[in-house]
């Protein structure tokens, strides 16, 4: 092969005549323009491909594009807001945020992850778990998001980091918030407490996806949760292919959680608290609209442990314990009501007309029904007792006799009434609602109704299952006449609820003069010679009166033999002693508040409940003399 | 008459030559390419956030390739022709070399190292080759180029480059370079049915050929098919240039305002996917604009191929015009999705060296082309 060479120009010419060059170059010159010409051709045509190609994507196609390059950018993160705090009746804060002071690390700002957190560690120890888990989260997070080393903070820690921060490089410090109690174990009943959101809680809020969000388990927390909780705001950010936020587009703001008032006063919780023994319930209601004033059952616990997560071991240790801490027992703690039932069986017997105010019934300290002996409390009889007298004195074989005239159901139709048995409005999840037996319920079950057994629940012992509550509750409608419910929210965000005033619940609608005899009968308990708690009446200082009904109701049965050996409560152990209760309300003559109490194994209403109810009252006495009182708020209100 | 004056200007006069050759320059193509630079000047700008990243280097890069065009422009165009075997032993040389020594990049075998100056010998053989084919041809009558023994030879010349780059691997290149051979078969006037012969023949050896590639050859292939098969992977650069097109719609954007470029959604977008960033911030007209320049590039070649009265020039020209043309279009039809993605710059544009160099380096000998389209080459042979 040779290569073309410069200098052949010369000497190709001896070789041909110029006319053939000349032909031969003409024709050359022609194929290769054509060709050329064809191969530009192709070129433009391609040229066309890419220009209708960008046409489609950016004209036809571009309103797509355009927004999935806005799905690129934009990123919407959620807010959390601050979540409301839980006031009572004065302002006390029982339930509010605290800031939580947390050890971040951002793991690009370091060149040594391990390095930093060796130092970190002499600083603030960690333990081999939390060190694990750090070390996971740094691995699978990006390396610009910072990963929680240690929450909670104290100042000294804080401090010591701070002073050591030329040394800890990519670590910061941040706050956060989180849930505090200042009450304690006195309202964790009522508060409830907060927890992180199982999956049975996602409700669709996409809030709760949020770290570090906590929505209410128990009590008020749980009820209002909504409320509480608010609505998340949202801030767009640009962010960039890796997530990076490179700046903030838009932001609004959420809605932070509203503030609920409670009813309760923390004040008289504690001095209530202070005067109970373990397995004690007490309950306060304002008797003119429900409101709960006090509510306490020992022992309790400290809703503050929640925040950081409860260790198996203390979960264990309450919920193996006897006494159950964790359950509140005025909502969930079931008891037969025992003697504080009969001012239900004694309305059902006047409205029912099976009696009369005036008739007598004569107390021999026993009823027979067949070959069946019902005993009295008082062996020896209380002799020809009225109705009056039958509370006055407790005496059983007058409601022996009412319940036999007036059968369970019409029994229990009214204590549904008084608001025994049935669900009630009071905003803690989980409340009991009790039970009252009728027959029907009884053959449901398989069995027959005996009338043995209306006897037996004439004095309110039997099938009953009634909380402290639904006894405080029938004492406030026994005192008003009215259909209150008890309830705990007195206003939400600072606007009052309805039901604060007492023409806000409709009338029992029961007949006027037979509350009145009732009622008369309730204070002569406490206020009569003769009475079963008159050792309980208030002080005279007080310039107040209550009326009220004691109950006791056996735990155990007791036999003929211990009967008739001359059988002494004291001489049992103490888990088998009755339960000792007392329902009642004050003054007398113009009802402020209901009271319900129940000493569990407190051996007797009059020896135990009673006096602890009459303490109570002084204390709510004393309370609300020297600000205004919930009632007379009501007064004015009326006036 | 020209033909004499010229020739007495080639042989005489070197000095007053240099001057006449000066003006003899196409000072519109010389500002046309710098319009071309001026637009990636532009747009690396924007892709670094500010002129220190890309922009300042790759003005400096051109000021530099443009006084190097200029001289090459001003040699002799018989120089070229008679420096071509020499020019493509050492372009083979040092393809053999980056398969012995090169640098690893992306997988594969492409860059030698020279201390400042990375070197892409696949880039430079490109022009080379362009140069070699054109000597060969330039004497070939219409008769000897219809023997197929005649053709032997510049097919092996164009074999022995394709087959060195492929195995780099670096199949988009070496596919180029196998179709710049043909355009220059096509143009010294190899008869119709042997490009038909050879193309059924490659269609039949496609499924064959298919079975040799590297694992990320096929994965582009299949990503090519169907870019939403692998949204985070092979398929993630594909998708994202085509978001970035897209939302530039009719206007663009706007100067530094690309969402998809700025927030690093597009990949490599200073070099590879450069016309990305320029149509989702100029927008269709940005984009359509850009392409008439780079157009207008290649009609230029193609004017120069119609005005040389040398069959060396004439197939020089239309060869570097292809070149050229074949960056641009696979280019963007890449970023736009219309075929696999291989790692194509778009030169004088995107970032990047070798190729600016190499395309400067080709047009410097288009230009020597231009000023000497009237020397006398030896006459056609049978």
């Amino acid at each position: 092969m040779k290569w073309p060479r410069l200098r052949r120009a010369k000497s190709g010419i001896e070789n041909f005549t110029m006319r053939g060059v000349k032909l031969e170059e003409e024709r050359r010159r022609s194929v290769f323009t054509r060709r050329a010409l064809l191969l530009a051709g192709g070129q433009a045509g391609l040229f066309g491909f890419l220009g209708h190609r960008l046409h489609t994507l950016q004209v036809e196609q571009g309103e797509r594009y355009a927004t999935l390059a806005e799905e690129n950018r934009v990123s919407a993160r959620l807010l959390s807001p601050p979540r409301g705090r839980v006031l009572d009746r004065n302002g006390t804060v029982v339930a509010a945020n605290r800031l939580n002071w947390r050890a971040l690390l951002v793991s690009e700002q370091t060149q040594d992850i391990g390095a930093t957190l060796d130092t970190f560690h002499r600083i603030v120890p960690l333990q081999d778990h939390e060190r694990t888990r750090v070390e996971r989260e740094l691995r699978r997070r990006r390396r610009f998001v910072p990963v929680t080393l240690r929450e909670f903070l104290s100042w000294e820690e804080m401090a010591r980091i701070e002073v050591n921060a030329p040394d800890l490089p990519g670590i910061l410090i941040d706050v956060g918030t989180t849930r505090i109690y200042p009450q304690a174990e006195h309202l964790a009943h009522v508060v409830g407490y907060v927890a992180p959101p199982a999956e049975s809680d996602m409700d669709g809020d996409p809030l709760l996806q949020l770290p570090g969000v906590r929505v209410g388990r128990a009590g008020i927390e749980r009820f209002h949760e909504t409320t509480l909780r608010g609505r998340a705001g949202a801030v767009q950010l640009e962010v960039n292919a890796v997530g990076r936020v490179i700046r903030e587009l838009d932001r609004r703001e959420g809605v932070a959680g509203q503030d609920v008032e409670i009813s309760l006063d923390s004040e008289l919780q504690r001095t209530v608290r202070g005067k109970i023994a373990e397995g004690t319930s007490v309950v306060v209601l304002n008797a003119r609209n429900g409101e709960v004033l006090a509510m306490a059952s020992q022992p309790s616990f400290d809703p503050n442990v929640f925040n950081a997560g409860v260790s198996a071991a203390q979960w264990r240790q309450w919920t193996s314990q006897r006494s159950t801490p964790l359950i509140n027992k005025t909502t969930n703690g079931l008891y037969a009501p025992g003697s504080t039932f009969k001012m239900v069986v004694a309305l059902a017997a006047l409205e029912a007309r099976v009696t009369t105010p005036g008739e007598r019934v004569h107390c021999p300290g026993h009823f027979d029904l067949g070959d069946t002996r019902f005993h009295c409390w008082n062996k020896g009889g209380h002799g020809s007792v009225d109705l009056r007298q039958s509370l006055k004195v407790s005496c059983d074989v007058y409601y022996y006799e009412m319940a036999r005239r007036l059968g369970i159901n019409r029994i229990a139709a009214m204590s549904r009434r008084l608001g025994l048995g049935v669900p009630l409005d009071i905003e803690l999840p989980g409340t009991r609602p009790g039970h009252v037996p009728t027959r029907e319920w009884r053959e449901r079950q398989g069995r027959s109704w005996a009338l043995g057994d209306t006897v037996v629940h004439g004095i309110g012992q039997g099938f009953y299952q009634l909380t402290p509550l639904s006894l405080a509750t029938m004492s406030a409608r026994l005192a008003t006449g009215r259909a209150i419910q008890p309830h705990l929210t007195r206003a939400i965000g600072g606007r009052p609820v309805r039901g604060g005033r007492a023409e806000d619940w409709p009338s029992l609608g029961l007949n006027d003069r037979d509350l009145r005899l009732v009622r008369e009968a309730m204070w002569a308990v406490v206020n009569e010679p003769g009475g079963t708690a008159l050792s309980s009446r208030l002080p005279g200082a007080l310039g107040v009166q209550m009326a009220g009904k004691t109950g006791t109701t056996q735990v155990r049965r007791v036999s003929r033999e211990q009967r008739e050996r001359g059988f002494r409560v004291e001489s049992l152990p103490r888990e088998w002693r009755p339960h000792a209760l007392f329902v009642a309300y004050a003054p007398y003559d113009n009802p402020l508040y209901a009271v319900s109490v129940v000493v569990e194994h407190g051996t007797s209403g009059s020896g135990a409940a009673a006096p602890l109810a009459r303490d109570v009252l002084v204390e709510v006495f004393n309370r609300f003399r020297t600000q205004p009182a919930p009632g007379q708020r009501i007064a004015e209100g009326r006036g | 008459m020209s033909a004499v004056f010229e020739r007495r200007l080639l042989t005489r006069d070197r000095g007053a030559g240099l001057l006449q050759k000066f003006w003899q320059i196409p000072w519109p193509f010389v500002m046309l390419l710098s319009a071309i630079a001026a637009v990636g000047y532009v747009a690396l700008y924007s892709a670094g956030g500010g002129p220190e990243a890309y922009a300042s280097k790759h003005a400096l890069r051109f000021g530099f390739c443009v006084v190097m065009m200029l001289c090459m422009g001003m040699v002799d165009i018989r120089l070229y022709a008679r420096l071509a075997p020499l020019a493509y032993l050492g372009g083979v040389g040092l393809l053999v070399l980056v398969a012995l020594h090169g640098e690893v990049g992306k997988g594969a075998q492409r860059w030698i190292d020279l201390g400042p100056l990375q070197l892409q010998p696949s880039e430079a053989m490109k022009i080379i080759l362009v140069l070699t084919l054109a000597a060969w041809f330039q004497r070939a009558s219409w008769e000897r180029v219809g023997n197929p023994l005649y053709l032997l030879p510049p097919l092996i010349l164009v074999l022995i480059p394709a087959a060195l780059i492929f195995k780099q691997p670096n199949l988009g290149t070496s596919l180029i370079t196998l179709m710049l051979g043909g355009a220059m078969f096509w143009a010294a006037g190899v008869r119709w049915w042997k490009f038909a012969i050879v193309l059924g023949g490659a269609a039949l050896a496609a499924p064959l050929a298919y079975g040799h590639l590297k694992d990320y050859q096929r994965a582009r292939i299949t990503t090519f098919l169907d870019p939403e098969s692998d949204p985070l992977g092979a398929g993630y650069n594909i998708i994202q240039s085509k978001i970035a097109l897209g939302s530039g719609g009719m206007w663009g954007k706007g100067f530094m305002q690309g969402t998809q470029g700025h927030l690093n959604f597009l990949p490599e977008k200073q070099t590879d996917f450069i016309f990305t960033m320029i149509a989702e911030e100029f927008g269709l007209v940005g984009a359509m604009g850009t392409l008439a320049l780079l157009m207008l590039v290649v009609a230029f070649c193609l004017f120069v191929a119609l005005r040389c009265r040398h069959q060396f020039g004439r197939l020089l020209a239309i060869g570097l015009g292809t070149n050229y043309f074949l960056y641009i279009f696979v280019n963007v039809a890449m970023v736009t999705g219309s075929i696999p993605v291989g790692g194509v710059p778009l030169p004088l544009i995107s970032h990047g060296g070798s190729a600016m160099l190499t395309v400067m380096a080709g047009f410097g000998v288009l230009i020597s082309a231009w000023v000497h389209r009237d020397a006398e080459f030896g006459p056609a042979r049978d």
